[in-house]
């Protein structure tokens, strides 16, 4: 069964990227002449991709320290796939964003000629830290096991692990004792990182006073709660797939354990969002207001109403509450049913990063705006073109590729946690 | 108001008086300030359409649209009229966002965009509370046509440089892009594009820090708004209602 649906997920991948790299060959041949964003809605499906999977990541990444940090032992063994995942995404994430921009090739300058004031500076500092810590992370999380596979495999996977290993081969127990030190200090710095990197995204946005939709305090604590869900719920797909537990008790436990925490998170981040549509109605300002009855009544209403609390938050949670919440072995598996409950929070996700992005800018910011004049990009109604689409299909399987080759040739799952076990 | 006594001919006379006084100032001396008088627009956009001519402006940029609202019931309707050039704003919001550097408050009063060194993000474009700021994706008006006529390519002069448009990737394609009140005019000694084009001699443009100018004098009116002042941007660019 779980043998199918790797495979399936193989499948769709590669058919992904393949179609994608149409929606990539337009992207570089058109620019963004195809794209359905412009001068009054600015910013469309690839941002939202971007919130999206860089929420996937830091969610993934936090649940990642629970191992090399607070030490919760029924973890020990997915450590390293928590970093791969969010690894995985936060390439995902930087893709999205930098096919975004008008000028790619100048991305250099957020570096190295930032503005301090601007939140969208502090976050290519934010990230690219946090790209280096994850991969000395992964590096000393796999090194033991790295030099294991050079040692013993064959074929790609031995040479990758030997390349990788850049040539240490101590695996004394002094040097597995100064391993889990190192880990322990990434993951202490990390979490701090992850809260600064993920919060600050939300507070790119909650920032501009220009889009009441954006601007408030909520909206960087809300950019974290759903990262936490979101990312917590791809760790568990992960996990059940590829968390490589012979013992099915024992994978049963960590679901359930996962589980859990998904569902406690999926209905603290649905409580932050009804706070705020609620509070955001009741005085009927009209620029507060117009974003969230369009979220709620407009055209596009499925997106909040099926896809996000449908699909995303009152199943999942039922399934949860049915099959994690109880507590010991029921004599039925629960790692199934908890994987399903995860899968549906982690797609629909995306309805709830769309959400944000989009409706705050549906409002003419000076009325009568919408007919002064027209021409491509100056709509105030936005849908994602075919071309769009194809890229963020493109960006989501190169990402999904990515994990899975990676899970394929590098000790990441199913091998003991030797550096935590010490 | 002493100004209904003034005659057209007059405005604009003074008007180029201010601005060559202003022009003998050190650039930091200056504050350019526009005026636009609602109760004399009579809505011919006549002024977006110099806009566009004088910085060849691509399809989906524009710098100064007037907006048209109508209100009450008939017979008793009433429409308003609302050009809206970039604000020049002293606390700028689409400055303080910018992640590259690439945009900034001049001494002169304007905000500019270094279009060499704008990435694109479009970060600016959605802190403006004006959308006085639009994306230029690199469109043709002769797009779906077999060639691009040689007078699409023409360079605009923004900021007192040549910006040609010889193809769909080289700046300002690709660039968040706003009014720059025609500096590259105003330091040859013109009004901007839209001031000099306009039929009521609704809009007003010259040295805010120079007391004797017309634009000084209307901005101490008590028909004076300015678009949004709640949001603590400051807007350089005035309104009479």
């Amino acid at each position: 069964m779980k043998r199918n649906i790797k495979g399936l997920i193989w499948v769709l991948a590669v058919i992904g990227f393949g179609v994608g790299l149409y929606g990539m060959y337009l992207r570089f041949s058109t620019g963004h002449r195809l794209t359905n964003y412009g001068s009054y809605i600015p910013w469309g499906l690839w941002v939202a991709a971007y919130i999206y999977f860089i929420g996937l990541s830091a969610g993934s990444f936090l649940l990642s320290t629970l191992v090399y940090v607070a030490r919760i032992e029924k973890l020990e063994k997915i450590g390293k796939l928590a970093l791969f995942t969010a690894f995985a995404c936060l390439v995902a994430a930087l893709i999205s964003i930098w096919l975004d921009i008008g000028h790619e090739f100048r991305v250099y300058r957020v570096l190295f000629h930032p503005n301090f004031e601007s939140m969208m500076s502090w976050m290519g500092i934010l990230y690219s830290s946090y790209f280096l810590v994850i991969l000395i992370e992964l590096w000393f999380a796999m090194r033991v096991d790295l030099i294991a596979t050079a040692g013993t495999g064959k074929g790609g996977s031995a040479f990758l692990a030997k390349v990788l290993s850049f040539g240490s081969n101590d695996v004394s127990k002094e040097a597995k004792t100064r391993d889990a030190r190192v880990l322990r200090v990434l993951g202490v710095i990390g979490v701090p990182l992850a809260i600064a990197f993920h919060g600050g995204v939300g507070a790119l946005f909650g920032v501009v006073g220009a889009r009441p939709h954006w601007h408030s305090g909520l909206t960087p604590i809300a950019f974290l709660v759903g990262a936490l869900a979101s990312g917590g719920a791809l760790f568990a797909v992960a996990t059940y797939l590829w968390g490589g537990y012979e013992d099915k008790d024992q994978l049963d436990d960590v679901m359930r354990f996962l589980g859990k925490v998904v569902l406690a998170l999926v209905l603290f981040d649905f409580l932050l969002e009804i706070s705020e549509i609620l509070v955001g109605l009741y005085p009927g300002i009209p620029a507060e207001s117009m974003p969230l009855k369009a979220l709620l009544t407009g055209p596009h209403w499925y997106v909040f109403w099926i896809v996000h609390f449908l699909l995303g938050v009152v199943l999942p949670s039922f399934l949860l509450f049915k099959w994690a919440v109880p507590a010991g072995p029921s004599g039925r598996r629960a790692g199934g049913a908890v994987a399903v409950a995860c899968l549906l929070v982690v797609v629909t996700f995306l309805a709830v990063r769309l959400n944000i992005v989009i409706p705050a800018q549906i409002n003419p910011e000076i009325a009568g705006l919408q007919t002064a004049f027209t021409g491509p990009g100056l709509q105030y109604t936005y849908l994602p073109s075919a071309m769009e689409w194809l890229v963020s299909v493109w960006v989501t399987s190169f990402s999904v590729l990515l994990f899975l080759i990676g899970e394929k040739l590098l000790p990441i799952a199913g091998t003991e946690n030797s550096e935590v076990a010490e | 108001m002493a100004l209904i006594d003034i005659e057209p001919r007059e405005i604009r006379a003074q008007m180029m008086d201010d601005l060559q006084r202003a022009l003998k100032k050190p650039t930091d001396k200056r504050h350019w300030a526009m005026v636009i008088d609602l109760g004399k627009c009579i809505g011919c956009t006549a002024c977006t359409t110099a806009c566009v001519a004088e910085n060849h402006l691509p399809p989906g940029v524009v710098y100064r649209p007037v907006t048209e609202t109508e209100d009450g019931k008939y017979p008793n309707v009433r429409k308003s009229f609302l050009p809206r050039p970039c604000m020049q704003c002293d606390k700028p919001p689409c400055v303080k966002v910018c992640p590259a550097s690439a945009t900034w408050k001049r001494s002169d009063g304007i905000v500019e965009i270094d279009y060499q060194k704008c990435i694109g993000c479009r970060y600016c474009v959605t802190a403006c509370p004006y959308s006085a700021r639009t994306f230029d994706k690199g469109f043709f008006y002769s797009d779906g046509t077999p060639y691009i006529p040689q007078y699409e390519q023409l360079p605009s002069f923004e900021y007192g440089k040549e910006w040609p448009r010889k193809n769909r990737e080289s700046s300002p394609v690709g660039n968040a892009r706003k009014c720059t009140y025609c500096l590259h005019r105003l330091e040859k000694g013109m009004l901007p594009a839209c001031v000099t084009t306009c039929l009521g001699d609704a809009t007003y443009f010259g040295d805010a820090n120079d007391p004797q100018s017309l634009v000084a004098q209307l901005l101490g009116s008590p028909r004076l708004k300015r678009l949004k002042s709640e949001e603590g941007t400051k807007p350089t660019t005035a309104y009479l209602v």
